[in-house]
Order: C-alpha cells, then sequence, then structure tokens
C-alpha cells in the first residue's frame, strides 16, 4: 500500500509501558497470589524464550531466588539454543533448577500414533509438560506461574490444558512487544530478546511465520480493536492489512474456547460457571 | 486538626482480621494525634465479594463488627466501609462514621459501577441520598468510589455547606502507560484538584492496595486542599498510614478568595432541573 510505505502501519498506536511500574505491579501479584494460598513459592517451566525469562526473573524479584523452581523439559527434537538460554536465565537468576526430558514419555505415544501431524504431537508434548509442573508444584508446595502473554492468549496461539495451563499468571495482560521491553528492563540477556520467539516444537518453526506477520504489527492490531474498541475498516484505515485484520480478528473470535473453563449445562438454581459466584480468592 | 489516610490492604472475606487491622491502625493514628481516621471502601470486607457479600453483610446498627468499630471509635473518630444488610434485605456497599463509640452518620453507596471489569450493580442495593453531617472538624460528607465521578454528588454536599469531603474507594490499576503512573491514578487526583478548588472544601481521598483475583489495587490516597494542593499523599499501591493536618485558616482564605460557594444559584439550578426533569429537555 502506497500510504503504508509513507507512514508505517498504525503510527501513533501507544504500546510503551513504562517498565519499572509494571515490575512493581507484577512482583506485587506474583507475591500476593501465592502468598494468599499459604505457598509463596513458584514453578516455571523454562524454556529458553523470552516470556518464560521474563515470568521467572519477576518471580525471583518477587519471592526471592530460593523461592523458584525453574523446570526445564526439552525433548529429542530441541533445538540445542533453548536449553543453553534456559541455562542460562537460571544461573542468572541463581534459582534451582531441575532438567526433564519428555522424550521418554511422548515417545510410547508417537509410536502408538505415527499418523499424528506435528501439531498433535506440538499439543502432546505441551501437556506433557504441563503435566510434569503441575506435579512439581505439589511436590515443591509451589504455584505454576504461567507463561502464555496477550497475543498468544488473544490469537489462541497455545495448547489448551497445556502451555495455556497455571495457576496465576502474570505476563498475561502485556503483548510480546511489551514484554520486550519489560525483559530489557530485567535485565534478559539480548541474545534471548532478539531471537525469533518459537514455540520450538519442529525445527525452524517460529511464531511470526506461522502466524503470518511480526509481532509489532499483530499487537497493534490487536490493540486497536480489542482495547481501543475499533471495527475492523477503521483498523485498516490506519494502514495495516484488511485481510489481515479479518484473519487476526476471525482467530480470536475462533478460539474463545480455550480462554473459558469448560461449558456446563445449566439445570439447577446455582450452577457452577454460570450464577454461582464466587471470587477465585475466595477463602484465601 | 489531624486525619489519618489509612491505605491498607483488606483481606477478602475475612472480617474478622479486617477488624484486627482496623483497631491497630486506629491506635496507631490516635498516638499520632488524630482526630479521625480514614479507611477505604469496603475496608472491613474487601472488595471482589461477589456471592460473599450476603456472607459478610451486617446490619449496621446491631452487627457484631459494626459495634467493635463504634466502641474502637471512643477516642478516634473513625470512617470504614463494609456490607450493610438493610431491613428487607438489602445489601448496600456502605460507609459509616463512628464517634464517641457510636454510629454517626451511614452512606450508602449511590452509583453503583456496573461496566468493564466491574460489577457492582449485580451484588449490591444502590443507596439514594447524599448528605452532610457535623463534626468538630467541620461539616462533612462521604462519597464512596463511583459516586465521586458523578460531579452532581460533591455538588449536592457542598450545597449542604459541606467543609470536609471524604470520598473512599476501592481503585484498581487500569491502563498501562509509558508514564510512571497508570492513568487510572492521575484521574482521581485530577478530580480531587478540581472539586476541592470549586467547591471550596478539603478533600480526604483514601483508596485501598493490595491484589484480589488478579487486580492490584493502585492507592495513591491523598489529602487535597481547598486551593486545590495536594498536600499529603500515600503513594502507589503500598500500605501506609498518612498522618494529614486541615489547617482552618486555608479553608477560611480559599473561600475569601474564591466566594464561589457563596455566588452558587441552588435555586437557579433547581428551577433549570425541574424543567429538565419534566420536558424531557
Amino acid at each position: 500500500m502506497a500510504r503504508a510505505s509513507r507512514t508505517p502501519p498504525g503510527q501513533g498506536v501507544d504500546l510503551e509501558i513504562h517498565a519499572p511500574t509494571v515490575e512493581r505491579i507484577l512482583t506485587g501479584f506474583i507475591a500476593g497470589e501465592s502468598r494468599r494460598v499459604g505457598l509463596g513459592r513458584v514453578v516455571v517451566g523454562l524454556s529458553g524464550g523470552l516470556d518464560s525469562a521474563v515470568a521467572a526473573s519477576l518471580a525471583a524479584r518477587a519471592l526471592g531466588s530460593r523461592a523458584v523452581t525453574a523446570v526445564l523439559m526439552p525433548w529429542r527434537g530441541s533445538s540445542p539454543a533453548s536449553v543453553k538460554h534456559a541455562l542460562l536465565v537460571a544461573g542468572r537468576l541463581g534459582i534451582h533448577h531441575e532438567r526433564i526430558d519428555i522424550t521418554p514419555m511422548v515417545e510410547p505415544w508417537v509410536e502408538r500414533y505415527p499418523e499424528a501431524g506435528r501439531v498433535r504431537h506440538g499439543n502432546r508434548m505441551a501437556r506433557e509438560r504441563m503435566s510434569i509442573l503441575f506435579d512439581r508444584s505439589a511436590e515443591h508446595r509451589a504455584l505454576v506461574l504461567g507463561t502464555s502473554n496477550k497475543t498468544e492468549l488473544l490469537l489462541g496461539y497455545g495448547t489448551i490444558f497445556g502451555d495455556m495451563a497455571s495457576a496465576i499468571n502474570p505476563i498475561g495482560d502485556l503483548y510480546k512487544t511489551q514484554l520486550r521491553q519489560l525483559a530489557a528492563h530485567l535485565g534478559i540477556p539480548s541474545s534471548i530478546i532478539r531471537k525469533p520467539p518459537s514455540a520450538d516444537l519442529w525445527e525452524g518453526q517460529t511464531d511470526e511465520a506461522e502466524v503470518g506477520a511480526p509481532y509489532d504489527v499483530i499487537d497493534r492490531i490487536l490493540h486497536l480493536l480489542f482495547d481501543e474498541w475499533l471495527r475492523e475498516d477503521e483498523v485498516a484505515a490506519a494502514g495495516f492489512d484488511p485481510a489481515l485484520v479479518a484473519r487476526l480478528r476471525r482467530r480470536v473470535s475462533e478460539t474463545q474456547f480455550k480462554r473459558r473453563p469448560p461449558l456446563i449445562a445449566k439445570l439447577s438454581m446455582r450452577t457452577v460457571g454460570a450464577d454461582f459466584r464466587y471470587p477465585r480468592d475466595w477463602g484465601t | 486538626m489531624k486525619l489519618a489516610l489509612a491505605q491498607m490492604a483488606p483481606r477478602l472475606g475475612d472480617t474478622t482480621a479486617n477488624l484486627r487491622t482496623h483497631r491497630d491502625l486506629i491506635r496507631k493514628a490516635r498516638r499520632q494525634g488524630a482526630s479521625l481516621v480514614i479507611f477505604p471502601e469496603l475496608s472491613l470486607t474487601g472488595y471482589r465479594l461477589q456471592d460473599l457479600v450476603r456472607d459478610v453483610a451486617e446490619p449496621v446498627g446491631r452487627g457484631k463488627r459494626m459495634r467493635a468499630l463504634a466502641s474502637a471509635s471512643k477516642e478516634c473518630a473513625v470512617i470504614a466501609g463494609f456490607v450493610e444488610e438493610g431491613p428487607g434485605q438489602e445489601a448496600f456497599n456502605a460507609a459509616a462514621l463512628f464517634r464517641a463509640g457510636k454510629l454517626g452518620h451511614l452512606h450508602r453507596k449511590v452509583y453503583l459501577p456496573t461496566y468493564g471489569m466491574f460489577d457492582e450493580g449485580r451484588f449490591f442495593d444502590a443507596g439514594s441520598t447524599f448528605r452532610t453531617f457535623e463534626a468538630p472538624w467541620g461539616r462533612t460528607g462521604i462519597l464512596i468510589c463511583e459516586d465521586f465521578w458523578h460531579l452532581s454528588a460533591a455538588w449536592l454536599l457542598a450545597l449542604q455547606g459541606m467543609d470536609l469531603l471524604v470520598v473512599i474507594s476501592a481503585s484498581p490499576v487500569k491502563g498501562m502507560k509509558a508514564t510512571r503512573n497508570p492513568s487510572s491514578l492521575a484521574i482521581w487526583e485530577d478530580l480531587g484538584r478540581v472539586v476541592a478548588r470549586h467547591h471550596t472544601c478539603w478533600v480526604a481521598y483514601v483508596n485501598r492496595v493490595g491484589f484480589e483475583d488478579g487486580w492490584a489495587f493502585q492507592g495513591g490516597s491523598y489529602l487535597c486542599s481547598p486551593e486545590g494542593r495536594v498536600t499529603a499523599s500515600a503513594g502507589f499501591l503500598d500500605e501506609k498510614l498518612v498522618i494529614a493536618t486541615m489547617d482552618p485558616a486555608v479553608l477560611r482564605r480559599a473561600r475569601i478568595r474564591s466566594p464561589i460557594l457563596r455566588d452558587e444559584k441552588a435555586d437557579l439550578a433547581g428551577r433549570e432541573l425541574a424543567r429538565i426533569l419534566g420536558s424531557g429537555r
């Protein structure tokens, strides 16, 4: 588009955050929500990527490094850089880490279902990791710290009951581009901030190739659609590809089920999920 | 006259623990010379109660915790927030002044925010009055959170000769920006400055802190002078007990310099309002 080439699309869309303030709120959130249930400890799956590095770093600042356990869960196909970066983060934060190779758990399933494509394989691994994290959380008497960001949550770019599962998620209201700002403030190594985001489920996979646009474009479109309540044509008029805007919007609506607990058929006067309304922090 | 802004973090649904905190802070405030200590909205119960509203509600005259607050007010007056069980099984988001061991004034929140992240209209009954009361430190009015966002509420109190407006709230962080404070915090200070200066009264704003269900309550409690200057503040996010001073000379000077209240044409406003309401514009 001619106009887009003169001015960057969505110029003036402000996703800048004040990182020290965000850090204060999120460390307060982690400390408050984990201590109120009487634990004050967390376990976090450390992938070597940016999101889990930020979550782990916030937790170490909130609770102290001794209260954080990082779990590295590579499989035989994981990129060697992922493990290297995860170890780098754990080392810098001075947090205890456990390394559990998930290949022996996942391989029998691969043999049983050789026809499963890479998406099913990815989901199976994400759920294996979830299963390990919740087990480790029980042993360490700790909460599972979520590492899904707002971009992923809105696009449904994650595995339901897999990497999307957690007890508390400090970063779920920050877009990927905002997480990069926070990561820089927290001193996450630039090699981790700069590398292309990837779920690392198969070789060469990157988020941006899968979703079909760079994060700085995706985030600004999502921000305009959902934080600013703009209609699709208004977002397109801000300089974004109308087809991309429509595709992202559809993707958000089609993945709504991933962001909500399961539906329950209503029968009684008071039904869980409908009119049995208590705070999650009830009794804490 | 000294008053205390008790920027505290109530525990959700735990009225026993919260009552203990109230008593501690009242004692501390009194020791520092305060004649009045102000707690935030729903300070006795926590904010995101939802269906717990029914578990924590108490009738204002007879409730056990209400009586405990009254008896804690013998040497230092107290304004606190709680869920009031009304005579017809209503549940009001309420605030009361307790003084000299007794209930002195009750305000039931009129404007219940039910939009965006808020859902109060589902769980609470709405109050229907804005009244002031006489106190040793001057004529006082109480508003709860969203009440303050409706400018007519403070105006109606000002017309009753209000010297001190007490606003209590449970206002969460909302709207991240590149600036140090989120946009949600600046609004409260802007509002306080304008109302204090234009109604020439003190505004004591007390907001809570702490976390409930992922919401960060932002604090930012302050005392604003009738000249529109914030003279004491409790800061963002942390628990803090701030002792602030109200100097009667400041109120006097403000009213001499800008006699807005003296010149207010309430009768004209009343006639116009009757016309607007009667004719549908």
